[in-house]
């Protein structure tokens, strides 16, 4: 089957481009940083996954609302959080988005309606399923959008949550971001079912899976299930089908996959060399335009970086903060 | 021999009912599995059932009777070939130790008549109404409910059933079902997607049917609800409550009968709340649902159904974070909350007789403390006991002693001794539990031990 010619504008290839880049430019920076010992704890590094959270940032509109794991620095970024203050909460800084006092794993906007960054895994599955709630319960059209890993989907209040969901027609994409592991489980190993997007078929929910290296796919089948849930028809989900080029987090030695395994997606299915493959044979762009972006892109990152370095420690006087309203 | 029917126990906790209606008459012939009459208990009105053949000799107990006590006589089945001579009992309602051993009231009777202190900012010539906990929580919810679109009730058989110990008997009549949500069971799922909504801005109103089951909601209550705002940097609140019937009820053994005070009042960024009386129970309920923060409300379901003098005032509330001050006393301060409040009066009050003044606290809020009224007393009176029906290890006792050798030492004339459950898991024999709860004679004795006599 000949490839159909994807309906996009030069403008936009451009913009997924620019975005998948910066996230991928800005986590390197962030290993690196923890490698400086300039971050501490854990660090879930979202290499690989760019396309996700850029196809369906696409579609979004204002007031929609996301949620999602621990691995959360690209759905930051793409909902247009500020690289300086994702940076400097990484380096547990005062102009961090939380004051310092979140970390990589509990970031929050209200602003941008980013509600976490959670660290424990699928809570964020009903919260999100709440967030879509209020929507209902204003009467407003907007879409909560909540993601989990495979790992996640084998958790019992997702199944809950599923079932409240459906029961309630609640206007929730459940986006599945499957990179096949589970920290160091494969999900040949923890799942009876490999595939995940018919687990709502029990509940009534549709379900589709979706080419997660590819920001167009992505972003295709976001605007299907957005649809479907500003219309009223209750929630959708999207088992995105991705890979991390990173262990599970910084102190992973990933020894549960081999170099070739890894090698192999990087080469054939990298979702910012699929997009800059595209713009330049569809003639959008040519090497020195895209050698121009990625050039400030990584002036945007260093500038970051160099913020989230030279930002104070909270202050002293922050600990008995923010306990209460 | 003619049979007596009794006046049947519906409910784990119900001493007495209303027959509500027959639905036999004299004469009729009956069959076991045959409905006689309709009782209502505070929860609900329930179908009685024969389970004896015969014919009704007599109905003891006029339809519309109020406050038949468990295990009186109702009415007189009479048996084949038997007629009307062969009723025996024609007493009316009247208690009757007979047959079947009558459920034992895990707690002593309510004492004497309860009297609330006026609280000190009341209005000169406020007027109160007698109201059982019950109803004052309804009234709590359903007025801040009017005066607020966004709180809402969600739970287990809150709205169609009328609530599962009828907290909210007739809330869906008046709110809709957009606003009082019937949830599928299944705690862990709604919990979280109540915190969602609150940090969306709505204000959930999350029932518990008991806190035994708040168990599988701990993550969201604690990792998601009381630790967010601390998280985002101050960013993001949850102003969500979680309230439901907590610590032992009546026979119904260790899974359903636990006391998690101590457990909520250790996590900061929670707000716990456990009232004792209605007038408490409604202004606590009411500030808790417009407080920003998460609050974690402890109800006791043997006091649901306990009248209580509530204030006539419009838009009563108490403040969360005081005490009070139930009886003043010089001799020693017993501190305690919710049903723990029942044996420290009780306790007081026979302590009276000998000579021995109390002075009774309630704490009314776990989180934050009320230390400081608790400091107060013990400087006056140098001792101090507490009393509450939780585990005795890491108990909210302990902490109050913590504070008092911290804060206190050098008033204290003798240790503070901790008064609580027992530490074991509640055993279902009527003989045990009753061992295993706290009681006002422990109270008593505990007091005697402080002040040496």
């Amino acid at each position: 089957m000949a490839a159909k010619k994807p309906n996009v504008s030069k403008k936009e290839l451009l913009h997924y481009y620019r975005e998948m880049l910066m996230i991928r430019r800005f986590e390197e920076k962030a290993g690196q940083l923890y490698g400086m010992g300039l971050i501490g704890g854990f660090c879930h590094l979202y290499i690989g996954q760019e396309a996700i959270v850029v196809g369906l940032e696409a579609g979004t509109k204002e007031g929609d609302q996301r949620v999602t794991s621990y691995r959360d620095h690209g759905h930051m970024l793409a909902c247009g959080m500020d690289p300086k203050g994702v940076m400097a909460e990484l380096t547990g800084r005062k102009d961090g988005y939380s004051g310092g006092k979140g970390g990589s794993m509990h970031m929050f906007s209200k602003e941008k309606n980013f509600y976490g960054g959670n660290g424990i895994v699928a809570a964020q599955v009903p919260i999100g399923a709440g967030l879509a709630f209020a929507n209902k319960y204003r009467g407003n059209d907007n879409v909560s959008f909540a993601y989990f890993g495979d790992g996640a989907s084998n958790q019992g209040q997702v199944y809950e949550t599923f079932n409240m969901a459906s029961l309630w027609q609640l206007p929730v994409v459940f986006v599945i971001e499957n990179n096949h592991y589970a920290m160091g489980t494969s999900q040949e190993r923890s799942s009876s079912t490999p595939a995940i997007h018919t687990r709502g078929v029990a509940f009534g929910i549709p379900g589709e899976e979706v080419d997660g290296m590819d920001v167009l796919a992505v972003r295709a089948a976001g605007a299907k299930a957005t649809a479907h849930c500003r219309a009223g028809k209750g929630p959708y989900i999207l088992e995105m089908n991705t890979y991390r080029y990173r262990g599970h987090s910084m102190s992973d030695p990933a020894k549960y996959r081999t170099r070739e395994e890894v090698q192999k997606i990087k080469e054939e299915r990298d979702p910012i060399d699929h997009v800059r493959e595209m713009l330049l044979t569809g003639g959008h762009a040519d090497e020195d335009t895209l050698k121009a972006i990625d050039k400030e892109i990584k002036a945007v990152v260093s500038e970051a970086a160099q913020f989230a370095t030279d930002s104070p420690e909270p202050d002293l006087s922050e600990l008995w903060t923010d306990i209460y309203v | 021999m003619a049979i007596q029917i009794l006046m049947p126990a519906l409910s784990p906790t119900m001493e007495e009912g209303t027959l509500a209606k027959w639905l036999v008459s004299v004469g009729d012939t009956v069959s076991s599995g045959d409905i006689l009459a309709e009782i209502e208990t505070d929860k609900a009105t329930m179908e009685f059932e024969a389970v004896e053949e015969g014919v009704i000799g007599q109905l003891v107990v006029p339809e519309g009777t109020e406050g038949v006590k468990v295990n009186a006589v109702i009415a007189v089945l009479l048996e084949d070939g038997e007629d009307a001579s062969a009723i025996e009992v024609t007493a009316p309602v009247v208690e009757t130790p007979t047959k079947a051993p009558a459920p034992i009231p895990a707690v002593a009777a309510p004492p004497v008549a309860v009297v609330i202190p006026v609280e000190d900012d009341l209005p000169e010539g406020t007027t109160f109404k007698s109201m059982t906990v019950r109803e004052a929580l309804r009234e709590a919810m359903s007025e801040e409910m009017r005066a607020n679109e966004n709180v809402f009730l969600m739970g287990e058989e809150v709205a169609e059933y009328q609530g599962a110990y009828k907290i909210s008997q007739g809330m869906l009549d008046e709110f809709g079902a957009k606003r009082v949500i019937d949830t599928p069971i299944t705690e862990h799922g709604f919990t979280g997607l109540a915190v969602g909504a609150a940090f969306a801005g709505l204000n959930p109103i999350v029932e518990f049917m008991t806190f035994n089951f708040a168990l599988q909601a701990m993550d969201h209550i604690i990792n998601s609800a009381a630790k967010t705002l601390y998280m985002s940097g101050g960013q993001l609140n949850c102003p969500i409550v979680f309230r439901g019937a907590n610590g032992a009820a009546a026979r119904v053994a260790a899974q359903h009968s636990h006391d998690f005070s101590a457990w909520y009042a250790q996590i900061p960024g929670l707000k716990v709340l456990s009232p004792y009386s209605a007038a408490d129970a409604k202004g606590l309920l009411k500030s808790a649902i417009r407080d920003q923060n998460p609050v974690v409300f402890l109800e006791n379901e043997m006091l649901y159904g306990r009248s209580f003098d509530v204030p006539e005032i419009d838009d009563y509330t108490v403040p969360i974070g005081k005490a009070k001050i139930w009886r003043e006393g010089t001799d020693v301060t017993i501190v305690s909350f919710s049903i723990g409040m029942q044996y420290a009066l009780e306790a007081a009050d026979k302590l009276a007789e000998e000579g021995i003044s109390a002075e009774v606290i309630d704490l009314r809020t776990l989180r934050p403390m009320d230390t400081e009224a608790i400091i107060k007393s013990v400087k006056k009176t140098n001792r101090c006991v507490t009393v509450e029906g939780g585990f005795p290890v890491a108990s909210i006792g302990n902490h109050i002693s913590a504070v008092l050798m911290e804060q206190a030492f050098d008033y204290l004339d003798a240790p503070v001794i901790n008064c609580t459950g027992k530490d074991v898991p509640m055993p279902y024999a009527a003989n045990l539990e009753k061992l295993a709860l706290i009681t006002t004679d422990e109270v008593i004795a505990a007091v005697k031990s402080v002040t040496y006599r």
